[in-house]
């Protein structure tokens, strides 16, 4: 059994939907590449806000 | 004699041509098998990284022990067996193969549930778009 931790959870997840959505939300190989880097960052950037903000609220 | 086209500078104009075939072809296969839809159009590259990102995302959840939905008992089951659905024959052969877990019991698992329902939605984009570039929607 595969078993993550959160974090490395999100970083797959981010890679696999990043992927995903560059190839299909632009039209040139470059401009996908461009998106699924922004995707990327993106996603795992608000996941760490995300986090932080929890962390300080629970506090 | 020069047609007005030619005389004015412009280039003749041809008309848009429709697609030949049974378009939905790659939009079935893209959903039946991930990246299929891009195979079909000679995209390999596209239609390979489509399919090892969404095939990953599949057995990553499979292999934390994620849920798959057999039954929608309430609304919230029904919109994860919607996604679920989306995944095609990897859905159904896991299915038959008695994979996933019936109940989530571990924190790990709850993330494998999220991965094969979002690995479902990701497939429906992916042959969606086999479908536009088909049509010549996307160029």
């Amino acid at each position: 059994m595969f078993r993550p931790s959160h974090y490395v959870a999100v970083l797959l997840f981010a890679l696999f939907a990043s992927i995903v959505f560059g190839i299909t939300q632009r039209d040139t190989p470059p401009r996908m590449v461009r998106y699924g880097l922004y995707c990327f960052v993106l996603f795992t950037a608000s996941a760490i806000v995300l986090s932080w903000v929890m962390f300080l609220i629970a506090r | 004699m020069a047609s007005p086209q030619i005389r004015n500078g412009a280039a003749p104009q041809t008309p848009p041509q429709k697609p030949q075939g049974f378009v939905y072809l790659p939009l079935i296969a893209g959903w039946l098998v991930p990246g299929a839809g891009h195979f079909l159009l000679r995209k390999w590259g596209r239609g390979a990284l489509l399919s090892l990102s969404i095939m990953a995302m599949f057995i990553l959840g499979i292999s934390m022990q994620g849920k798959l939905y057999a039954n929608a008992h309430d609304i919230l089951d029904l919109l994860g067996l919607i996604g679920d659905l989306g995944n095609g024959l990897l859905y159904i052969v896991s299915r038959a193969l008695g994979l996933g877990a019936d109940q989530v019991q571990v924190t790990t698992a709850d993330y494998g549930t999220r991965f094969i329902v979002v690995a479902g939605l990701l497939n429906v984009i992916s042959a969606v778009d086999a479908h536009n570039l088909r049509t010549g929607r996307k160029p």
